[in-house]
């Protein structure tokens, strides 16, 4: 909100590229010249995700007086109503741009709280000098000419921030274990592999600020002492790919990689790696071998990546919102991080929430922030008024928690207790239509078609399971296949190599968990599956 | 992209690929992206090419070209659907979609021959969860499919520039 100009910021994500975002920017800049209106009266800036994912395409609008609205669903003929909303001597009345007004004081808005997200939708991510107004490296810079590596892993320790891909373990640590490791190379890794049906979190923070995600990767290298890093971005995202390879070269340029940075030993060099379609490349081992050319299969830990990653060096693996959220932590330090959230959740989390919702789109929040003010609240709940059956976290790993349950705060350990997980931030609404074993039988599916094959329990229990699961999709089970599918699940689970395998039965476990009788009316005679009869011999 | 059907081996081509690459054996997978590119598909030819230029087993070479699910080893029909089957697009009606689309186009779902000239691929999550149910036609993205609306449905279709097979149903 610089005095006196007036600015447009037109969303140029991905999920409003694909509702014409291109074509109304295009017609934006257009009006402006139509109007005879010059770029420093009105900027026309496109930026990253401006969260209300379902409106698209979506417009912020400021205009020189400050003044702020946000339009949704445009059509390039309203490129000139709202050039004049902005930088017209007066709006035209009635207004077209009535219907397509979204009220940012809605709690979908209102609600956020943007640390990870802060740059996202307000700079253009292809401009450095956006990115660096905005304070984009500055604590990179200072981390190399004020910290040292153990202070800055200090303030990471403080922060209690714990891995955001769904596992949870404590970043600070991780960074200690490799940085304590004996000298020699080590390599830092951003898993940009974001896998999950229905996550899109990772995405925005690479199409929307990818200079924020590179100073914490930056920050991350320098704090275990590595000089060189990868970032692994799966190929289904081409435009994060474009922005994040641009982001590097524009680094590049202005020495904040290279050798010797701002004046320092430090060097540092980064590219980009590209996926080819493997989900199990999300686990750390398997992308590892994937960023060396090979085959993207997992292998037994310990040991650990920290201890042995790369070529055999000591490698830091973290996923993208991580790392994206370490410059704001290292800005304002570990404690103010660490005052947000729960007891055992620090921070903020982003969430992509879709499926049968209002409002989809993409939220922050505070850790512990309950699911039903995230989906019901923010998100207005199913779009027909009915009610909401069960809300899917934590994607093919995680599991379905009951509308009965929806006050729980969302952290890592209490979505464990209920059987699903935090995951990377996927949260998929269901409604009352939603057939429970139906949403099992999906991410089995989708299991057995990313299983790697390497292990046996994963590689064949998941086609069983499936096979079980096809015969309650189709009322042919019986007694016995219940009994077979929860036993079953529990062998996959215990046995499996890698997290795929060990997770892919918790879409059933956590169904059959809050949703049994639907299993049970699924069966050939429901009557002998329930357990007043069914457990008789 | 028409993709060139040619089991004649771009040698310069490939090399100069690889090279770029440094011959580094960890760029494989990057190096069978941009010969997939060159192609359309990776014919075994260039594969063997590939092999030779980064001093690798072919079996090496075969095994990462068939893991990954994006490198195709046929060439692919000149026109192609992919229906999101992710869990947005799921709840949103994207397995009926599916259907709908194997009737319409008289192919079956997931068969990489499919009829010759369209083919039908599930995809998990293009991302675009907030217009769901998503489908994409030879590249371009198709948003916010009506399911519950079988008229609506077979006009967005029709302008999304999916043929109704002869033997199809809208």
């Amino acid at each position: 909100m610089t005095g006196g100009q007036a600015r447009l910021r037109c969303c140029d994500a991905s999920g409003c590229r694909s509702v014409g975002s291109g074509t109304l920017l295009a017609a934006l800049n257009q009006a402006r010249e139509g109007l005879g209106l010059s770029p420093e009266a009105v900027a026309i800036q496109p930026v990253g995700c401006l969260r209300s994912c379902g409106q698209g395409p979506l417009v912020a609008a400021e205009a020189a007086d400050g003044t702020f609205s946000l339009f949704g669903t445009l059509t390039p003929e309203l490129a000139a109503p709202l050039l004049e909303q902005v930088a017209g001597p007066a709006p035209r009345s009635p207004s077209p741009l009535e219907a397509h007004w979204i009220d940012p004081a809605h709690p979908f808005f209102a609600l956020q709280q943007s640390v990870v997200l802060e740059g996202c939708g307000r700079i253009n991510p292809e401009s450095m000098e956006e990115a660096r107004a905005l304070g984009t490296y500055g604590q990179f810079l200072r981390c190399l000419q004020e910290l040292t590596p153990e202070g800055v892993r200090e303030q990471v320790k403080r922060s209690g921030l714990r891995g955001r891909g769904g596992g949870g373990y404590p970043t600070g640590l991780k960074w200690d274990t490799v940085a304590l490791q004996p000298p020699g190379p080590r390599f830092v890794v951003c898993n940009a592999d974001e896998g999950d049906p229905g996550a899109f979190m990772d995405r925005s923070v690479l199409e929307g600020d990818p200079h924020r995600l590179l100073e914490g990767l930056a920050i991350a290298a320098f704090a275990v002492g590595a000089q060189k890093g990868y970032v692994y971005v799966r190929a289904e995202y081409p435009l994060a790919i474009e922005r994040v390879r641009l982001a590097i070269r524009q680094a590049r340029r202005d020495h904040l990689l290279g050798e010797g940075i701002a004046g320092t030993s430090f060097s540092l060099s980064l590219e980009v790696r590209v996926g080819a379609g493997a989900y199990v490349c999300g686990e750390e081992t398997a992308l590892l071998h994937s960023i060396q050319g090979q085959r993207g299969t997992p292998r037994t830990r310990p040991p650990y990546p920290a201890q042995s990653g790369l070529w055999g060096a000591p490698t830091l693996i973290n996923n993208v919102e991580t790392l994206a959220a370490v410059p704001a932590i290292l800005r304002e330090g570990g404690d103010w991080f660490a005052a947000m959230g729960t007891e055992r959740s620090k921070g903020t989390k982003v969430f992509a929430l879709s499926g049968a919702v209002a409002n989809p789109g993409l939220v922050e929040v505070p850790m512990g922030t309950t699911l039903r003010t995230v989906v019901e609240t923010m998100g207005g709940g199913v779009p027909d008024g009915s009610s909401i059956k069960a809300v899917q976290t934590g994607g093919p790993s995680g599991g379905c928690i009951p509308a009965a349950l929806l006050d729980t705060p969302v952290d890592y350990e209490s979505l464990l207790e209920l059987g699903s997980m935090m995951g990377s931030g996927g949260l998929v609404v269901m409604g009352e239509s939603t057939s429970m074993p139906g949403v099992a039988q999906h991410f089995m599916r989708f299991s057995v078609s990313e299983s790697c094959g390497k292990c046996v329990p994963c590689r064949a229990g998941t086609v069983q399971l499936l096979q079980l699961l096809d015969r309650f999709a189709t009322h042919q089970a019986t007694p016995a296949d219940l009994r077979q599918l929860e036993h079953l699940c529990q062998m996959v689970k215990a046995t499996s190599l890698c997290g795929l395998g060990q997770a892919a039965p918790n879409p059933v476990l956590s169904t059959l968990r809050h949703f049994r009788g639907e299993y049970e009316a699924a069966c050939r005679e429901p009557r002998t599956c329930q357990p007043a009869t069914g457990l008789r011999p | 992209m028409e993709a060139v059907r040619t089991e004649r081996p771009e040698g310069p081509r490939i090399a100069q690929i690889a090279r770029r690459q440094g011959c580094r054996p960890d760029a494989l997978i990057e190096v069978l992206h941009q010969v997939q590119e060159l192609h359309g598909y990776l014919p075994k030819t260039a594969l063997m090419q590939v092999a030779r230029e980064l001093r690798l087993p072919l079996s090496r070479v075969q095994g990462v070209a068939t893991f990954y699910h994006l490198f195709r080893l046929e060439p692919p029909t000149p026109h192609r659907c992919a229906v999101c089957l992710g869990t947005a697009c799921y709840v949103n009606g994207g397995a009926e979609l599916a259907r709908a689309l194997e009737t319409r186009l008289a192919v079956r779902l997931d068969d990489p021959a499919g009829d010759g000239l369209w083919t039908l691929q599930p995809v998990s999550c293009l991302g675009a969860c907030g217009q769901a149910p998503v489908l994409v036609v030879d590249g371009a993205m198709v948003t916010r499919l009506a399911v519950d609306d079988p008229v609506r449905l077979a006009q967005q279709l029709e302008q999304a520039g999916l043929p109704m097979a002869p033997g199809g149903v809208s």
